[in-house]
C-alpha cells in the first residue's frame, strides 16, 4: 500500500528505496563481514589456522586456539557490536537533533558512562552481575541515570521547547558531567588516575564473551527500537510539523528514537570506553555513498560501521606490535582528518 | 644642630625604619640559610620513598610534614599532610616553615615557588633500582647523616646480594609482573617492562622479565601478548586498599581464561599485597624477599 510518505521532497521514493536497499546492504554487508573473517587472523602474533581448528590438539595446550578464541575473536566481536551501535546512534542524534554534528557524545549519555565506569575505579567498587564486572556494570548504569535526564529534558521539548533547546541542555549535561569526572579523578591516587586515564582511551580487548553478551541486552533492545524508526526519521529530519502532519506520532518517534540511541551509546561506551568519532563520521561517509534517506543510511552505518571499527582496532593491535594503542586514539588520529576533510569539502 | 623641618624629620626616619627592617632581614635570612645548609631540623618530604629513607636513616624526628600518599611507618600518621606529586598545598607546605623541601623533579611549578621563598630543596628522581640506593646517600649526605646514611644503604645492598646468591643458579623462570588490572577481568593490565625498579627487583630474585626486551616502565598488556609471551610464572602485586583479602582467591582465579598460559597451567599464578611493591625505598629488600619466595620456593 502506497503512502503519503512515497512522495516526501528530497528522499526517494519507496520503491527506489527497496531496490537499492539490497545494493547497500549487499555492498556495505561484504566489507563487514570481510573485516569479520580477515580481522581475527591478523595480529601481534603469528597464528597457524590450521592449528586453531586443530581438535587433536587438547585446548589448554593450544596456543594458536586461545589467540584466536580468547585474544582476537571476542574483540573483533566486541568492535563490530560498539561500531554499529555508535554508528546508528550517531545517525539516530544527528535526525533528532536535526544537525549534522550530533553525535553519541552529544547529550551526555557517554559522559554519564564515563562518569559510572571511572567512578567505580576509583572507588574500587567490588560488585558484579551475571559475569559483568563493576566497571561496565557502572558506566552502563550511569548511562542510564544520564538518560534519565535527558529524558526529562525530551519532556520539557515535547511540551514545546525546539530541537536546538533540547540540544544545548544536553551539551550542557555533558560538560557538567564531565566536571564531575574531573572532580573524581581528582580524588583518585596515582595508579587510579593512572587507570582512568587509560580507561577513557577506549579498549576493545574484553578478553572473554560475556561483556559482548551481556552488552547485546541493551543493544538488542535498540535495535528494535531502531527498525521502527528508519522512514520517520526521514519525516522528522525535516521537521515535526510536517511529520506530524503526515500522521506519524512525533513525540511517541522521538522518545523511541531518544531511548534506542542512548541504550546503544550506553552499552557500547560500557564495553570499550568512549571511542571517539565513529559515531559522528561514518554517518556522513555513508551518506556520500547512498543518500539522506535513513532506510539506506540506518543499515549501511551499522555494517559501515562495524568494518570501520574492526579496521580501527585492526591497525590499534598491530601498529608498533608488539605494544598496542588505546583503539579510541586511533579512531580519533584517523577520523579527525576524515572530519575536516568532510566539512571542507561542503563548504 | 639646626632644628630640620618636620616632613624631613619623618623622610629620615622612615628611611632608617627601612634600613633597619632591610638589616635585620638580611641578616636573619643568612643566618637561617647558614644553619639549614648544614642540618636541616624541619624536613617536608614529598616522596613517600624519601621519607622513609629519612626514617631509616635515623632522621624520623627532623620530618615537619609529608605528602598525602604516605603510609610508612606508622609515625608519618601523626605528621601534617602538603599534597602530593600533581597537587602540592603551597600554603600548607610554607606554614610548616620547611629548611629543606624533598620534591620530584618534575615539580617545575613548586621548584620556582620554593626558590622565590629561598627555601632549599632536594631534587628527588626515580629510576632503577642503584639510583635508590644512591639517592639515599645522597640524601643523607645533604642533611648531615652521611655515616648513618651510608649504614642504612649498605645494610640494603647487604641483604638484597644475599637475595641474589639464595637463588644464584636456580633456573630463571620466564615471569609476568603485573601491577595493574581492572578487578575480576583480564582487561586493561598493566605489567612491568624492561626498565624501572620492578624490573631490577624481579631480576635479582631470580625471575626473567618477559617483557624486558621491552625499555618502557609499564607495558599495557593484551589478552593476546600474554599468551604470545606464556610466562611461567605470573606475580600480580596490590597495594594501598586495592584488594580485600577475601577477593584475593577470586582474583587469581580470574587468569585461569588463559589456560594455555604456562604460568596458568601449572599453578603459578601469585597475587602479593603490600606497600613496598610501589614505593622505591628500603622495603625494596622485603619486596625482593617475596618475589624471591614466589619465583623460587624450593629455596626457602
Amino acid at each position: 500500500m502506497a503512502t503519503h510518505t512515497d512522495t516526501l521532497v528530497g528522499f526517494p521514493p519507496r520503491a527506489s528505496i527497496r531496490r537499492r536497499l539490497a545494493f547497500t546492504i549487499g555492498g556495505f554487508g561484504a566489507l563487514a563481514i570481510a573485516a569479520c573473517l580477515l580481522a581475527p587472523l591478523v595480529g601481534s602474533t603469528r597464528v597457524h589456522l590450521g592449528a586453531v581448528f586443530d581438535r587433536s590438539i587438547p585446548y589448554a595446550d593450544n596456543i594458536d586456539a586461545q589467540i584466536f578464541f580468547v585474544a582476537r575473536l571476542p574483540r573483533v566481536l566486541a568492535a563490530a557490536l560498539v561500531g554499529s551501535a555508535l554508528a546508528l546512534s550517531g545517525v539516530v542524534f544527528q535526525a533528532l537533533l536535526r544537525n549534522p554534528l550530533a553525535s553519541p557524545d552529544t547529550l551526555g549519555v557517554s559522559a554519564g558512562a564515563s562518569l559510572g565506569a571511572i567512578i567505580a575505579i576509583t572507588f574500587d567498587l567490588d560488585v558484579s552481575l551475571f559475569g559483568v564486572t563493576a566497571v561496565p556494570l557502572a558506566g552502563f548504569a550511569g548511562s542510564l541515570g544520564a538518560l534519565a535526564i535527558v529524558y526529562g529534558l525530551s519532556a520539557a521539548r515535547r511540551r514545546g521547547t525546539s530541537a536546538v533547546v533540547l540540544l544545548l541542555g544536553g551539551v550542557t549535561l555533558h560538560i557538567l558531567l564531565s566536571a564531575v569526572i574531573a572532580f573524581v579523578q581528582y580524588l583518585a591516587d596515582f595508579t587510579q588516575t593512572f587507570r582512568n586515564v587509560r580507561w577513557l582511551m577506549g579498549s576493545l580487548d574484553v578478553a572473554a564473551y560475556g561483556p559482548i553478551a551481556a552488552a547485546l541486552v541493551p543493544m538488542g533492545i535498540a535495535w528494535t527500537g531502531f527498525a521502527t524508526l528508519p522512514r520517520v526519521l526521514d519525516l522528522i529530519s525535516i521537521g515535526s510539523e510536517s511529520a506530524a502532519a503526515r500522521g506519524v506520532s512525533v513525540d511517541r518517534a522521538e522518545r523511541v528514537a531518544l531511548v534506542s540511541a542512548s541504550l546503544a551509546t550506553g552499552a557500547a561506551v560500557s564495553l570499550a570506553g568512549p571511542v571517539s568519532f565513529v559515531g559522528i563520521i561514518v554517518p556522513h561517509l555513508v551518506r556520500l555513498v547512498v543518500g539522506a534517506a535513513h532506510p539506506l543510511v540506518l543499515p549501511a552505518s551499522a555494517l559501515f560501521g562495524t568494518a570501520v571499527l574492526i579496521g580501527c582496532d585492526l591497525v590499534a593491535r598491530t601498529i608498533v606490535a608488539p605494544l598496542e594503542l588505546p583503539v579510541g586514539i586511533v579512531t580519533a588520529i584517523l577520523g579527525g582528518p576524515v572530519f575536516l576533510w568532510l566539512l571542507f569539502r561542503r563548504a | 644642630m639646626a632644628t630640620l623641618p618636620p616632613r624631613v624629620r619623618c623622610a629620615r626616619a622612615a628611611v632608617a625604619l627601612v634600613t633597619m627592617a632591610v638589616a635585620i632581614a638580611t641578616t636573619s635570612a643568612g643566618t637561617w640559610a647558614a644553619a639549614t645548609a648544614e642540618t636541616p631540623q624541619r624536613i617536608v618530604s614529598l616522596i613517600p620513598a624519601a621519607t622513609e629513607m629519612l626514617f631509616a636513616m635515623g632522621a624520623g624526628q627532623r620530618i615537619a610534614g609529608v605528602s598525602n600518599y604516605d603510609r610508612f611507618p606508622p609515625e608519618v600518621d601523626k605528621l601534617p599532610r602538603v599534597g602530593g606529586l600533581l597537587d602540592p598545598n603551597v600554603e600548607r607546605l610554607l606554614s610548616l616553615k620547611p629548611d629543606l623541601v624533598i620534591v620530584y623533579d618534575t615539580q617545575t611549578d613548586l621548584k620556582q615557588q620554593l626558590e622565590r621563598a629561598d627555601i632549599p630543596m632536594f631534587r628527588y628522581v626515580h629510576r632503577g633500582l642503584p639510583d635508590i640506593l644512591e639517592t639515599m646517600r645522597a640524601l643523607g649526605d645533604r642533611i648531615g647523616a652521611k655515616s648513618a646514611a651510608d649504614a642504612a644503604a649498605t645494610r640494603i645492598e647487604h641483604e638484597l646480594a644475599a637475595i641474589r646468591a639464595h637463588v644464584a643458579g636456580r633456573p630463571r623462570p620466564k615471569t609476568l609482573l603485573v601491577f595493574g588490572r581492572e578487578q575480576g577481568t583480564l582487561r586493561h593490565i598493566n605489567a612491568s617492562g624492561g626498565y624501572g625498579f620492578l624490573h631490577d627487583l624481579l631480576e635479582l630474585a631470580g625471575g626473567s622479565d618477559v617483557l624486558g626486551d621491552l625499555r618502557q616502565q609499564s607495558v599495557d598488556m593484551s589478552t593476546e601478548m600474554i599468551l604470545a609471551r606464556a610466562p611461567e610464572v605470573i606475580l600480580e602485586l596490590h597495594y594501598g586498599e586495592s584488594l580485600k583479602s577475601a577477593r584475593i582467591e577470586a582474583e587469581r582465579l580470574v587468569w585461569n581464561s588463559l589456560a594455555a598460559v604456562p604460568a596458568v597451567k601449572n599453578n603459578r599464578v601469585h597475587l602479593l599485597v603490600g606497600d613496598e611493591f610501589v614505593v622505591p625505598g628500603p622495603r625494596i629488600v622485603l619486596a625482593a624477599g617475596r618475589f624471591a619466595r614466589a619465583l623460587h620456593p624450593e629455596r626457602y
